[in-house]
């Protein structure tokens, strides 16, 4: 059953100006439960301004947006809700930043949504722990914490809200490598517990290649392919064509490939690549 | 550790068999953020020591609070050492007689394309340090001019900085750094905040100068890919050099590498793995071209 569906979706910038642009043309997308999905797409591809439609931030020009089989627009009064089921976390979130301490910041969304104290306590609670934020940091100031742990408070604020979608736009941009991987690590533990659907935007296909169930593409305002990884990801020569990266391990087969070299399976992680050449070594000398 | 380094250093000017004259010389330094009564100082930078000549391309790898944003802050002195010594082309940093004619030698380009643009039309925007400097108006004609077609943003030199790509706003940077005719530009993760096609401009424009107008670059960056095209890379953790070598002696370091939290590139890590795992695969892959070379050579023998 999809949780989030796009219908002819197309949003157009600044109609009837000099500047009209069209954003995003004729999306058709079905988002079924508990998927994890990487999102990809160059600057201007578009990608922003779809995921803005899927909690009512931005109203279609034309076509439907609807969750739980719902139009989110059919009653206007009701967008409040949506925005509860549907979590955004922008990208930079620790500049959003405004409590005085971490616990008050990540129970300012459930609060807003009128759940009484013992909930709120628990969902702080329970995100902080997916999140990785130790029990004795919720009481200081989120403004004494490194950056990486702000950004984990703001991005628990919106986990703590419970959404049935949560969506990402490049949670890890700017931080080093360490970093990058403890928050995609702690985000999958969330999803583990509470097996919402996840959307992660990143230019990293190789971190989307770590944890996405499904691959979701923009190019110049259409959707390119909404597929599962293993399938985006035998498209690479496509993909590289529009100017997104392609993990490096996957080009290294490409060009295997290209010289005969053939191992017939779409090569997208190291730990993947790794395996697979000491199966077929081994089968080799087996022989 | 430093042994190591110093004796890479040493091998290095050999090999060379010639003295080459180091553009910057960093000597034991020291730099710690100052506390008040509550708050002791913090000690960020502690003894480092770092050549690099004129026309070197360099790598500054380490990870976030290591240090390396703080060295690259000393070296066009936005910083000025608690203790040790930093010089650009012989200029002391900490003589303020001469802050004009460091920052002349030294540009500097920051994470974040919008924290660094101040004018609203792209020529402008180049030629502003050159109008601080007072330089006549024909050599600034020829010298904002060329830096656009350095950096090919010459079409757009009447264009507002507002409707440029990321990528293209860092190349406009670049371009008003490379205006002063600096010996040397030090960037601080400057692709940090762009998307796969702006990073791609940017190293691209980065090499190219340092190629053909022989610039000394010091690139501060998290991507592993990035390091891997320079010639050096300087490796910093908790405030010290720990690792300087070639991004392939360095690469190969894999498990030292991780444990100071950073990554190798991929091709690398599946290199090791395999050798782990005992097969027959040199370890200090760093290209694709070197790792299908490798897993050929292991199916086809």
């Amino acid at each position: 059953m999809p949780i989030l569906e796009t219908q002819g979706l197309t949003y157009t910038y600044s109609v009837g100006s000099p500047f009209e642009k069209t954003a995003v043309d004729h999306v058709d997308l079905r988002i079924d439960e508990g998927e994890m999905v990487g999102v990809m797409g160059h600057t201007g591809s578009g990608k922003s301004t779809l995921i803005q439609h899927f909690n009512g931030l931005l109203k279609p020009t034309s076509g439907k947006v609807l969750l739980e089989g719902k139009d989110i627009w059919e009653d206007k009064d009701k967008i409040r809700d949506v925005r509860f089921k549907v979590g955004l976390v922008f990208q930079y979130p620790e500049y959003q930043i405004f409590e005085e301490t971490v616990y008050k910041d990540i129970a300012f969304g459930p609060k807003n949504m009128g759940l009484d104290e013992a909930e709120i306590k628990r969902r702080v609670m329970e995100t902080a722990e997916d999140i990785g934020l130790k029990e004795e940091l919720l009481d200081r100031s989120p403004f004494e914490l490194s950056g990486g742990q702000k950004r984990r408070v703001a991005i628990a604020g919106v986990m703590a809200m419970e959404p049935k979608v949560l969506i990402l736009d490049e949670p890890t941009a700017g931080l080093d490598p360490a970093g990058r991987d403890k928050i995609l690590d702690h985000i999958k533990a969330y999803h583990r517990r509470t097996k919402n659907t996840i959307l992660i935007v990143s230019h990293s296909m190789e971190d989307i290649a770590g944890f996405a169930d499904k691959i979701l593409v923009m190019n110049k305002a259409k959707l390119f392919c909404y597929d599962e990884t293993k399938k985006v990801f035998g498209r690479s020569e496509e993909i590289s064509q529009i100017g997104l990266d392609v993990p490096q391990i996957t080009r290294v087969f490409d060009r295997l490939k290209g010289r005969g070299l053939d191992f017939g399976k779409e090569v997208y992680t190291v730990g993947y690549a790794r395996d697979l050449l000491l199966k077929q070594l081994s089968e080799r000398e087996g022989q | 550790m430093r042994l190591n380094c110093d004796l890479a250093e040493v091998v290095r000017t050999h090999r060379k068999g010639r003295i080459m004259s180091n553009i910057i010389e960093i000597k034991d330094l020291h730099f710690s953020y100052k506390g008040d009564e509550e708050t002791p100082d913090v000690e960020v930078l502690k003894g480092i020591d770092l050549n690099i000549e004129q026309g070197e391309f360099v790598a500054v790898l380490g990870h976030n609070g290591s240090g390396k944003s703080t060295l690259a802050k000393h070296i066009n002195a936005i910083l000025l050492p608690t203790s040790g010594k930093v010089l650009v082309d012989g200029i002391d940093t900490a003589d303020e007689q001469r802050l004009f004619d460091l920052r002349q030698r030294a540009g500097m380009v920051f994470q974040n394309p919008d924290n660094q643009i101040v004018s609203s039309v792209v020529e402008e925007d180049v030629a502003f340090a050159l109008e601080n400097l007072g330089v006549p108006y024909e050599e600034m004609r020829r010298r904002v001019d060329e830096s656009l077609k350095a950096v090919n943003m010459y079409d757009y030199r009447l264009h507002s900085p507002s409707q440029l790509s990321g990528g293209q706003k860092q190349r406009i940077a670049i371009a008003g750094v490379i205006a002063m005719e600096p010996k040397c530009i030090i960037l601080d993760e400057p692709t940090a905040m762009l998307d796969p096609q702006g990073r791609r401009e940017v190293m691209a424009t980065i090499k190219r100068m340092n190629k053909e107008k022989g610039i000394t670059i010091v690139l501060i960056t998290h991507y592993m890919d990035e390091a891997a095209q320079c010639r050096r890379v300087v490796v910093m953790d908790k405030g010290r050099v720990v690792m300087d070598d070639s991004p392939k002696a360095v690469f190969s370091r894999v498990e030292e590498v991780k444990s100071i939290g950073l990554d190798v590139p991929q091709v690398t890590e599946l290199a090791w793995e395999l050798r782990k795992a005992g097969c027959d695969i040199p370890g200090d892959i760093l290209t694709e071209e070197e790792c299908a070379d490798a897993i050929e050579r292991l199916f086809r023998s």
